[in-house]
């Protein structure tokens, strides 16, 4: 039996935040360890930055606890946590120089003017802004801002960092190169760090485990990977990247495979799954496990579906297929584009075989 | 091309709305300052150019005195309504509910509008009331103050609030995250962002107190006569040139203020424009 | 949870001050001044209402004020006249100064700033003197009323009942309204410059796109996005007219009855304090229909702008 394990570092105790009639935050749970990066994933209005001002303190929970190192932080105003955060708009403050906004934090803390200053040069070093120590926040580019933003909020070394949409308001190509840079920062720091977005690519690429949010609730906590390939909702299924769903009936369930029946096609899945023949279940499949060719596949009777190319969309490193099937529904097949010149093109109208093996489902039931 | 030529219509229409508006918001004052040089006791037709009347100022006693009177004053109100104005302008706009919101909105906004007939009598009023009560205040300059102060705090809290609104409130957020407790966020991050709005509210409730007649008039003691009731009296009797004298004397120094001020603040915006744009390119 | 009161602590004091002050110094004056409106005037001050003497509490209330003003026509020709004149007034500031704030929003954004300081800086000057100035200008004699005889309006300014005489052009009703126009024009200005500035000019682009020459436009788009300002730069001028004192008494003549003179002179001349309280309640009374209605526009500006 394995020993007892230590509390984790956060710990969210079931909490729930209401604002008159409307429930913000529906009962939400999670244990953070110290280090990781966690984001809280979901569309606008899911409470994610709800619960994310409760750990900032901004807001006070309904009911709930959220621990810090064992300590209720509920107890203590803003000011008073080891907690701090970036905010998407960055709100550095307009009347101070980069230096004083770093600086300021520190100030606060009453700490010596030597050790202050050795730690603002300390920061800058960090995000490589030591030219700019200087100058005010309107003199700063976009980029500039969010890295002075990040060492003000890493100057006083908190327990925990909270990232409000660190990406948001950065264009596409400076938002790739800031992901890496950002993570890197901040595992070289350590610091135990929790980020809210709506972005899931942002979540996917940064966090070590990311939950996702609806309604207030998490619907699904765990691992990237963990959450793109096993999915648990449909919800979860759909938000993560993109997804095809077909529904169907659980015609035979064994303990190694089992045979789910749509309305095109049947599905022969490799492994069981705990329910009762008969019942309704969902099937997700991605598109980059589907094959699209014009060949019939050798066993054709589960796992293909005969098609026609509704739509193709290029992106240049990647095809994705619009596909109609008999039904009328549509399926998305995606192929990467390794060869230049494919051998068979596929192009608009054209009938083609679309299949996929035995592990490529996940099966839903919510 | 209906549109270009109502266009072309438009500009100079425009022009000549504007010109004729500007025209007519300046014919008097303009008229003030050319007859104070008019050697003539009738203002109206011109003599010849003369400077007795500004020498004639610098002797005329009741004048200075009611300057000298109405300068303490203003500056005591401009400081005062800018303490009240913040207190209510803080209020209106950080807590969104407390009881009396409704009452207390409506009593910050009245005296903008209200006739200062009503305000000067109602106030004269009470305060003789509580001097039947208690024996104080005599009428004088503490109890023109305290008129010029509840209109200067109504003109306070209009300025001071619609900058304390357009101020984002994350920026106070971030300071309490950063370790400021209330009252350092308001000194260290708020007040500094409100200055320039403090400085407006300041220079313009100096300017309506050192221009106010009629509450001056209700609340004013023997001995206390403010700047603006000497001129009214004078002016009522008749024309003066000594009047003329002392309104150019005043629109010269509030025009050079408002043209240096006006030109300081668009210098500085202009730079900071230009900062921007650099900074965007790096 | 309790705590966060303990964080925010001082709102109390915050809100406190400025309403006390309030409380006491706006809203106290009121109650009193109704108080006294129903007290009896002696020599110098006027008498309580409630007095005890040889064991007996007395209240005496009078409403005699109220009903003389009532009866006499006089206080109502006032009261109508004061309504009508600050009427006027407020029409033909919005007359001139709703094309003037338009086309200052519609001029080249650099010189925007130029032209509202130009605005302001009358304001800023003393009003008292720009009304004495009106009244030099509009004297017996000077080059305005040349100019005006030469124009001939002076002839129809008569006709339409501004005028008592084509000779005098002071003193008249005419030069009255001229005088509340000319300073009560950058009350109007301003809200509406404001409001027009902040108009999405995009929008004229998509109602011309939709087949609105720009006539209809001005009156379907701009004009209905303008009506705050046309709400809020209208009271900032109706309401301090109808009360106005200074202006009538400098620029007005024996036909242009004010109320705010009648205030004045009751309390000033007449030395009659419960009398000149009792016009002024009348007066708010009158005036707290659009007193109300500013009050609710400037609560909802505040919300607007959150």
């Amino acid at each position: 039996m394995p020993a007892a394990a230590a509390p984790a570092f956060l710990q969210i105790r079931d909490v729930v935040k209401d604002f008159g009639g409307f429930r913000a935050v529906n009962h939400a749970s999670v244990d953070i360890a110290k280090g990781e990066i966690f984001a809280l994933l979901g569309p606008s209005g899911c409470g994610k930055s709800t619960l994310l001002r409760m750990l900032a303190g901004f807001e006070a929970p309904t009911a709930g606890q959220i621990l810090l190192d064992g300590k209720d932080v509920a107890e203590f105003p803003p000011y008073e946590r080891p907690i701090n955060m970036m905010f998407q708009s960055y709100a550095l403050f307009p009347h101070l120089t980069v230096w004083e906004n770093i600086a300021f934090g520190l100030k606060r803390e009453g700490q010596p003017k030597d050790r202050i200053a050795e730690r603002v040069d300390q920061m800058l070093k960090l995000v490589q802004l030591s030219k700019f120590a200087q100058r005010k926040p309107h003199q700063l580019s976009g980029g500039q801002q969010q890295r002075v933003a990040l060492a003000r909020s890493l100057a006083k070394q908190p327990q925990l960092l909270l990232l409000d949409e660190p990406l948001g308001a950065l264009d596409k190509k400076l938002r790739e190169q800031t992901q890496i840079e950002l993570v890197n920062i901040v595992e070289q720091v350590g610091v135990t760090c929790v980020m809210v977005t709506h972005d899931q690519e942002e979540a996917m690429t940064m966090a070590s485990r990311i939950a996702v949010m609806s309604e207030g609730r998490f619907l699904q906590i765990g691992a990237p990977t963990e959450l793109y390939e096993t999915p648990n909702t449909r919800f979860v299924a759909d938000f993560i990247g993109n997804v095809n769903l077909m529904d169907g009936t659980l015609d035979v369930d064994q303990s190694d495979h089992c045979v789910i029946g749509c309305a095109d096609v049947k599905h022969y899945v490799g492994h069981g799954i705990t329910g009762s023949e008969g019942m309704s279940v969902t099937v997700a499949i991605r598109p980059e496990k589907i094959h699209v060719t014009r060949k019939q596949p050798e066993s054709s009777e589960f796992n293909a579906v005969r098609a026609r190319i509704k739509e193709i969309s290029y992106f240049g490193s990647f095809t994705v297929f619009h596909l109609v099937m008999p039904s009328g529904a549509l399926l998305k097949a995606s192929q990467a584009n390794t060869q230049r010149h494919r051998d068979e093109e596929l192009t608009w109208g054209d009938e083609v075989w679309a299949h996929w093996s035995r592990s490529a489902h996940v099966v839903l039931t919510q | 091309m209906k549109l270009a030529t109502s266009a072309a219509f438009n500009r100079w229409f425009g022009r000549g709305w504007l010109s004729a508006g500007y025209l007519f918001l300046y014919l008097p004052i303009v008229a003030l300052v050319i007859y104070s040089f008019n050697d003539s006791p009738i203002p109206n037709v011109w003599r010849g150019f003369t400077l007795k009347w500004y020498v004639a100022l610098a002797s005329d006693r009741e004048m200075l005195a009611g300057l000298w009177l109405s300068l303490k004053i203003a500056f005591l109100t401009a400081c005062g309504s800018v303490v009240l104005g913040t207190l209510s302008a803080f209020a209106l706009v950080k807590y969104r509910r407390f009881r009396g919101r409704t009452l207390f909105s409506g009593m910050v906004n009245a005296p903008l509008v209200m006739p200062e007939v009503v305000v000067g009598l109602s106030l004269l009023l009470m305060l003789v009331s509580i001097q039947r009560a208690l024996g104080f205040p005599e009428r004088g300059m503490t109890t023109i103050w305290l008129g010029h102060l509840l209109l200067g705090m109504a003109y306070a809290t209009v300025v001071i609030q619609s900058r304390l609104q357009a101020m984002p409130p994350q920026l106070e957020e971030a300071a309490m995250d950063l370790g400021a407790r209330p009252h350092q966020v308001f000194w260290l991050v708020t007040l500094p962002m409100i200055a320039q709005s403090l400085v407006s509210a300041w220079l313009l409730t100096f300017t309506i107190s050192l221009d106010d007649v009629v509450i001056s008039a209700f609340l004013s003691g023997p001995g206390s006569t403010t700047m603006p009731l000497v001129i009214f009296s004078r002016a009522r009797l008749g024309l003066n040139p000594s009047v003329n004298a002392i309104a150019t004397v005043i629109i010269v120094i509030v025009a050079i203020g408002v043209v240096a001020a006006s030109w300081l603040i668009a210098h500085s915006e202009r730079r900071r424009q230009r900062e921007m744009a650099e900074a965007a390119h790096t | 949870m309790k705590h966060l009161r303990r964080w925010f602590s001082g709102r109390t004091a915050v809100i406190a001050l400025p309403m006390g002050f309030l409380l006491v110094f706006f809203l106290l004056p009121f109650f009193i001044v109704g108080k006294i409106s129903v007290s009896e005037m002696e020599t110098v001050t006027f008498k309580d209402i409630v007095t005890y003497s040889e064991g007996v509490l007395q209240l005496s209330i009078k409403f005699g004020n109220y009903f003389f003003i009532a009866e006499d026509p006089l206080y109502f020709n006032t009261y109508l006249s004061s309504v009508k004149y600050a009427a006027a007034t407020t029409v033909l500031c919005l007359a001139i100064g709703y094309p003037f704030a338009y086309f200052m929003a519609r001029a080249r954004r650099e010189l925007q700033p130029a032209l509202l300081m130009l605005v302001m800086l009358p304001f800023w000057t003393s009003f008292l003197l720009r009304v004495y100035a009106w009244r030099g200008l509009l004297s017996e004699g000077g080059w305005v009323e040349q100019l005006v005889s030469w124009l001939g309006l002076n002839q129809v300014l008569y006709a339409l009942g501004l005028l008592s005489s084509p000779e005098q052009l002071m003193h008249t009703p005419f030069s009255l309204v001229l005088g509340m126009t000319y300073t009560y024009l950058p009350f109007m200005i301003l809200p509406l410059y404001a409001n027009l500035a902040k108009m999405d000019l995009r929008l004229l682009e998509a109602a011309a796109d939709l087949g609105a020459t720009p006539w209809v436009a001005f009156w379907t788009v701009t004009v209905p996005l303008s009506k705050a300002g046309i709400i809020a730069g209208s009271m900032l001028v109706f309401i301090p007219c109808v009360g106005e004192f200074v202006i009538p008494e400098l620029l007005g003549g024996p036909e242009t009855l004010m109320i705010g003179r009648v205030i004045w002179d009751e309390f000033f001349s007449n030395n009659d304090w419960p009398m000149a309280s009792s016009v002024a309640v009348v007066m708010v009374l009158l005036i707290i229909v659009p007193l109300a209605i500013f009050s609710k526009y400037q609560a909802e500006s505040q919300e607007r702008a959150r």
